[in-house]
């Protein structure tokens, strides 16, 4: 069912869908950017559609909201543990097609990943709805239509700002507020379709995993892993035992993000770390996400935000990256073909992977 | 040849070793000029100079080799100048096709700050700006620079007053993932003011200089960026009797306050001032009156902000020229 929503009207249906839901969407946070000066596009609870931030890609994915930094797992002392208290109320997030996708990417690593879901996301994952936001147009960087990705549809309504209103798709009739509030009108969602900087991927990275290829990321990647915290689909975590000072007897157990490209993510007990070397934590994670999550899958994890791109201080492309694997990986094959003496053009070196 | 060379000097012309020209002195208040004002230098230099600009140490141009007796005409040359960066910022200046009004109180100078530094904790030029419109125009040789961050690529130790931009750094623990970049970073560039303790980080407050570097460094957004403070350095100099490095007189002051001992400084200045030498740079009044008497009148009125600390005592590093202190060559052999 379309819909036209009026700026107050949307106003009225969130304030009506507040004591039930904890509503989640992209906001300005003044001063809140890295340098002085600067505002942060981050993750919020919001009052009013004023709140929402449209034109611009949130430096920070949802992904907090349902997987937290932090996340205490349980408190214990002595003989005792139990869980945190949750909030009962079910969540509701504004997000793009990229991060919805995204969120399966996370019920795949969380959920589906060996004998015993991870309760903790399952149970939040079981509350929430998502409003997918309308890309006009893609961000800098954007590459969702190379992983497939630009077209999601599993929203309860889809939202697009329209001078002053808002145009909407409701799929979940939320309380039957859109027939109350909005105006029928016929509306299908846009879905961005091309980029500026397609991504092309290789068929086999894993051939160049010894390549000196990524001798470059060794020198140029400082290990601060703002990649990782920024992509909607890293989901790896630690876990901290914590003793609480005044009294060790007493503690709590988290667990907290964790990323590959990030100093101690691959140290084990006695010292030993695998990948020290930045080169190699980069062929690490541009594999995980382009080549080996499928393997165990189906699906590519990575879901072409472009975020990781937007974060690097030192200014490394990751699709720049996945794109010169399959380039290396056209100039082997061509090369091979070369060497076998075929100039019938009978091999053809294959393109499109998708 | 008759010439008042006060007069000559107030309008911000210099007396040269020419006894027929001289060389104008153009400020730049927080050293950003607009690029159209080029033209007008050049043309300067060329009409009525020899043709070449000297980029001085305070960030302003001295245009040499002009005659005597072209003064008024250049003066209004340069009055559109004056207008936008001294008229148009809120300097009182009577006259501006007229000239410069003063020239002791010597330029704020400023590094390139936050508008293009990502060090720079606050924005350099608007500051300078608003010094410049408390304390210019004025006789007394006084100088103030103004630097975006602990670096202090502008050399603000060297100033009468120097200011230097602080930033409180407020801790999310919700968002640590306890990578340590900011514990590691602060140690290696800053004060060390970090630790490590039960997975999280501990800042010790009084060791922070307020550099900002935690929340550069943290890639989880966990560190971010509270008020906008300054440390106040004082009475730094060159010179031919004592050289000396400025040492702290303020920390955590707002911007309020900065503005308000400006001010008061030219107050204190004109109470102790020695009227009988020509003139008297401020930094040997405060050897003269002690800190104490300083730091009293200077903060007079000022309503420090709850976080702001003053300096206790006064003790600059420097040196005297005293040439007992260098040993001949011989006695090196
Ligand atoms: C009741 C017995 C044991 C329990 C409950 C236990 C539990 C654990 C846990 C919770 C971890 C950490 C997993 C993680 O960080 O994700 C771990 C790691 C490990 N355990 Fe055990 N463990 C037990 C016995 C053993 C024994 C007998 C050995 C060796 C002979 C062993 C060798 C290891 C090793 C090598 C690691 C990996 C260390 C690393 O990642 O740095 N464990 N164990
Ligand atoms: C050359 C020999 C070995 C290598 C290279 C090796 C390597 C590893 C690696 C890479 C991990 C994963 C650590 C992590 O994810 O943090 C691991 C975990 C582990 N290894 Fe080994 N391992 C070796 C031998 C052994 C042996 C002989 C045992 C037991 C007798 C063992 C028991 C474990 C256990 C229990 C874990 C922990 C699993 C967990 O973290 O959940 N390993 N090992
Ligand atoms: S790897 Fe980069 S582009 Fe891909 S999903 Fe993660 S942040 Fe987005
Ligand atoms: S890229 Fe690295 S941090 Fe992200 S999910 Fe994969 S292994 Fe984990
Ligand atoms: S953001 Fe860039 S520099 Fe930082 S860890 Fe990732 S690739 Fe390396
Ligand atoms: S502001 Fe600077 S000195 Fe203070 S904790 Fe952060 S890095 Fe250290
Ligand atoms: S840099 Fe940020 S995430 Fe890392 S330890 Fe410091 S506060 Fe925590």
């Amino acid at each position: 069912m379309g819909s036209l929503i009026e700026a107050a009207a949307l106003d009225e249906l969130l304030r009506l869908l507040k004591p039930k839901y904890r509503i989640y969407a992209p906001v300005r946070l003044p001063g809140k950017g890295r340098f002085s000066d600067t505002d942060l596009i981050g993750y919020a609870e919001i009052n009013r559609s004023r709140d929402i931030v449209f034109n611009e890609r949130s430096y920070f994915s949802p992904k907090e909201i349902l997987f937290p930094v932090n996340q205490t797992l349980f408190y214990f002392t002595e003989s005792q543990w139990r869980e945190p208290e949750t909030d009962d109320r079910e969540i509701l997030v504004f997000l793009r097609s990229c991060d919805l996708e995204a969120v399966k990417r996370l019920d795949q690593a969380l959920l589906h990943n060996g004998p015993y879901p991870d309760s903790y996301y399952q149970e939040a994952r079981a509350k929430v709805k998502f409003v997918l936001m309308e890309c006009q147009e893609e961000f800098e960087g954007c590459f969702c239509a190379s992983m497939g990705t630009n077209e999601s549809r599993d929203y309860a309504f889809s939202i697009r700002p329209e001078n002053g209103a808002y145009l909407c798709d409701v799929r979940e009739d939320l309380e039957e507020l859109f027939g109350r509030l909005g105006k029928p009108r016929e509306h299908e969602p846009a879905f961005v379709r091309e980029h500026k900087n397609p991504v092309r991927l290789p068929d086999n990275p894993e051939a160049f995993s010894e390549h000196p290829f990524w001798r470059e990321y060794s020198e140029r990647c400082i290990a601060c892993g703002r990649c990782n915290v920024v992509c909607p689909t890293c989901s790896c975590f630690s876990l901290q035992d914590i003793f609480y000072d005044d009294n060790p007897k007493v503690g709590e157990r988290r667990r907290v993000w964790a990323g590959c490209q990030i100093d101690g993510f691959a140290d084990l007990a006695g010292g030993h770390s695998y990948r020290r070397d930045k080169g190699e934590r980069m062929r690490y994670k541009v594999l995980h996400k382009i080549y080996h999550f499928k393997e165990h899958f189906g699906v590519n994890l990575c879901v072409g935000c472009g975020r990781c791109d937007y974060a690097c201080p030192e200014y490394i492309s990751f699709s720049r990256c996945v794109n010169k694997l399959a380039e290396l990986e056209d100039s082997t094959k061509a090369e091979a073909n070369r060497k076998l003496g075929d100039t019938s053009a009978a091999v053809e070196v294959k393109k499109d992977v998708k | 040849m008759s010439l008042n060379t006060k007069k000559l000097a107030k309008n911000a012309w210099r007396v040269t070793k020419d006894r027929h020209l001289t060389c104008l002195r153009i400020r730049v208040p927080g050293g950003h000029l607009p690029a159209k004002f080029f033209p007008i230098l050049q043309e300067i230099a060329d009409r009525f100079g020899d043709g070449s600009v000297h980029l001085t140490t305070r960030q302003g141009f001295e245009i040499p080799g002009i005659a005597l007796a072209a003064t008024a005409e250049v003066n209004t040359l340069i009055a559109p100048l004056i207008r936008e960066l001294e008229v148009d910022q809120g300097v009182q200046v009577p006259a501006p096709e007229e000239g410069y009004p003063a020239a002791g109180t010597r330029n704020v100078v400023a590094c390139i700050g936050n508008r293009v530094c990502p060090q720079a904790v606050f924005d350099t030029t608007s500051l300078a700006y608003d010094i410049e419109k408390t304390i210019y125009p004025n006789n007394p040789h006084v100088k103030i620079a103004v630097t975006g961050c602990p670096n202090d690529c502008v050399k603000v130790h060297l100033h009468d007053i120097g200011i230097i931009g602080q930033v409180e750094p407020i801790y999310d623990p919700s968002r640590c993932i306890g990578c340590q970049a900011c514990v590691k970073n602060c140690r290696q560039v800053s004060t060390g003011a970090l630790r490590f303790h039960n997975f999280k980080v501990q800042r010790d407050a009084e060791r922070c200089l307020g550099c900002g570097e935690c929340v550069l460094k943290c890639p989880t957004g966990a560190w971010s960026r509270g008020g906008q403070y300054f440390r106040v350095v004082i009475m730094g100099r060159t010179g031919k009797k004592n050289p000396r490095l400025a040492a702290p007189f303020l920390e955590w002051a707002d911007r309020e306050t900065v503005l308000r001992i400006c001010r008061n400084l030219y107050d204190y200045i004109d109470r102790h001032i020695d009227r009988t030498l020509a003139k008297e740079h401020v930094g040997y009044i405060v050897d003269r009156t002690g800190y104490p008497t300083f730091r009293d009148e200077v903060l007079r009125d000022v309503v420090l902000s709850p976080r702001a600390k003053v300096a206790g005592f006064f003790r600059p590093s420097g040196y005297l020229y005293d040439k007992s202190a260098l040993a001949g060559q011989e006695s090196h052999i």
